[in-house]
């Protein structure tokens, strides 16, 4: 399969590439990795008349500590985010989460500002990222802006950044150490997207719950934090009814997604069943 | 556009649309059929070459991504006609049934051998996800590159 023919830009700097998005807009598309951008535009569910490909942009690749925060440069691929130290010592969860994503030749080239930015609401990332509490950083020829991921996802690969911005890097605030996290996802077999993925974050104090976020993807046009759950955790003492009454509400009053991977009423059982087990996990039972 | 890369150690420098995709550079235009077209979406591993050190699907790489790079494919693998340990390891095993996903197992292999320490059966199996052998002949794929592994 061969996509539409475009024309294509290779910007050598951030704002070289700036420029160009600035001139050409909504009629071009900015090329990471190419790994989700690619398959679009061979099945010809995509096509753009201009490509800007920012593959060059070396300054775009780091993975660094700063200001009790971990800076990853948009460009990182998925196997470099996996592979690191720095993350693996630092927020485990996201090294697993990383390694989880598609297979080897996938994060070989998949980078983590390209899959923020195509929002797909079945990816990795993005429940972590969520539980996390991470920003993205948002620059155009007009300066920058910092978003948090919770504002960032819109709906189905589509994100709040304007069309004049590039996402350039992506900061994570280094955990308390007493918050434990933990993902898990439902691939389907074929694809290895989640079908439904959960990220949860949970801080005990003894056997109350001091702090916890809780995540889903795959179930909504948008990952999303479950505020109305985590509140009725909050300060709580954490047993096994508590955790499956609670656990009843998940996916309550959302527009939950049916095809035919899975319907509503069994990615809300998935749901159900990952938080259910990352609580107990987490909480060390 | 034009774009220079070295594929096996041979330095091209080729004209091709802004749409020509990794493989079909490598197939059509080098005339290097090794490399195969399995599925064409990224699910099969058939197409996976080296290129600067990391196995990529090159059926979803743009030939200007490789601008630069150096690749390496399956027929890069064995030097001076003594064949690479992870071919020996696909021969001594019987690491092959049909043998079309196999150029694409040979290459990730490369790199596996390359860059892991650990090629436990649970990893290895974890680390051919994106390679898939529709004769299912993944046990013995595993027990090739394990013995590749031993030679490197």
């Amino acid at each position: 399969m061969i996509p539409a023919t475009f024309e294509c830009y290779r910007p050598k700097t951030v704002d070289e590439a700036l420029s160009l998005i600035s001139q050409y807009k909504d009629e071009a598309k900015v090329l990471a990795g190419g790994q989700s951008l690619i398959p679009m535009m061979k099945l010809r569910f995509a096509r753009y008349p201009v490509i800007i490909d920012i593959g060059g942009l070396d300054e775009l690749r780091f993975i660094k500590e700063e200001d009790g925060k971990i800076k990853i440069g948009a460009l990182t691929k998925h196997r470099e985010v996996e592979k690191s130290e720095l993350i693996s010592s630092k927020i485990p969860v996201l090294s697993y989460c990383a390694s989880e994503i598609a297979d080897i030749q996938v994060r070989n080239m998949g980078t983590i500002g390209g899959s923020l930015a195509h929002a797909d609401p079945s990816a990795d990332f993005p429940p972590v990222m969520l539980v996390l509490e991470a920003d993205v950083v948002a620059k155009s020829q007009n300066g920058e802006r910092t978003i948090s991921v919770k504002d960032l996802f819109v709906s189905v690969f589509e994100t709040s950044l304007k069309e004049d911005e590039l996402l350039t890097e992506v900061q994570i605030p280094i955990p308390d150490n007493n918050m434990k996290f933990g993902y898990k996802k439902f691939p389907h077999p074929a694809t290895g997207f989640a079908v439904v993925n959960c990220a949860v974050g949970l801080k005990m104090n003894g056997n109350t719950v001091e702090d916890i976020r809780v995540a889903f993807g795959g179930m909504t046009t948008s990952p999303y934090r479950d505020y109305e759950l985590e509140e009725k955790l909050k300060g709580k003492e954490l047993n096994d009814s508590l955790i499956e009454e609670v656990s009843d509400s998940i996916g309550e009053g959302k527009d939950i997604i049916s095809d035919y991977y899975a319907d509503a009423d069994y990615r809300k059982h998935v749901a159900k069943t990952f938080f259910k087990r990352l609580a107990n996990e987490l909480r060390g039972s | 556009m034009e774009i220079s890369l070295t594929v096996n150690g041979e330095k091209h420098t080729v004209d091709v649309p802004p749409n020509t995709l990794l493989v079909y550079l490598l197939r059509e235009v080098l005339n290097l059929t090794g490399t195969h077209i399995g599925c064409d979406t990224s699910s099969c591993g058939a197409c996976t070459v080296i290129m600067n050190g990391k196995a990529v699907k090159s059926c979803t790489v743009f030939a200007f991504q490789a601008d630069g790079a150096e690749i390496i494919t399956v027929e890069g693998l064995a030097k001076n006609g003594e064949l690479h340990p992870v071919q020996e390891g696909f021969m001594e095993k019987h690491g092959l049934q049909c043998g079309f996903c196999t150029p694409g197992m040979l290459v990730l292999a490369y790199e596996l051998v390359n860059t892991e320490e650990d090629l436990s059966e649970e990893k290895l199996r974890k680390a051919l996800k994106g390679n898939l052998c529709r004769c299912t002949g993944y046990q013995k794929i595993v027990e090739a590159i394990q013995y590749a592994k031993e030679k490197v």
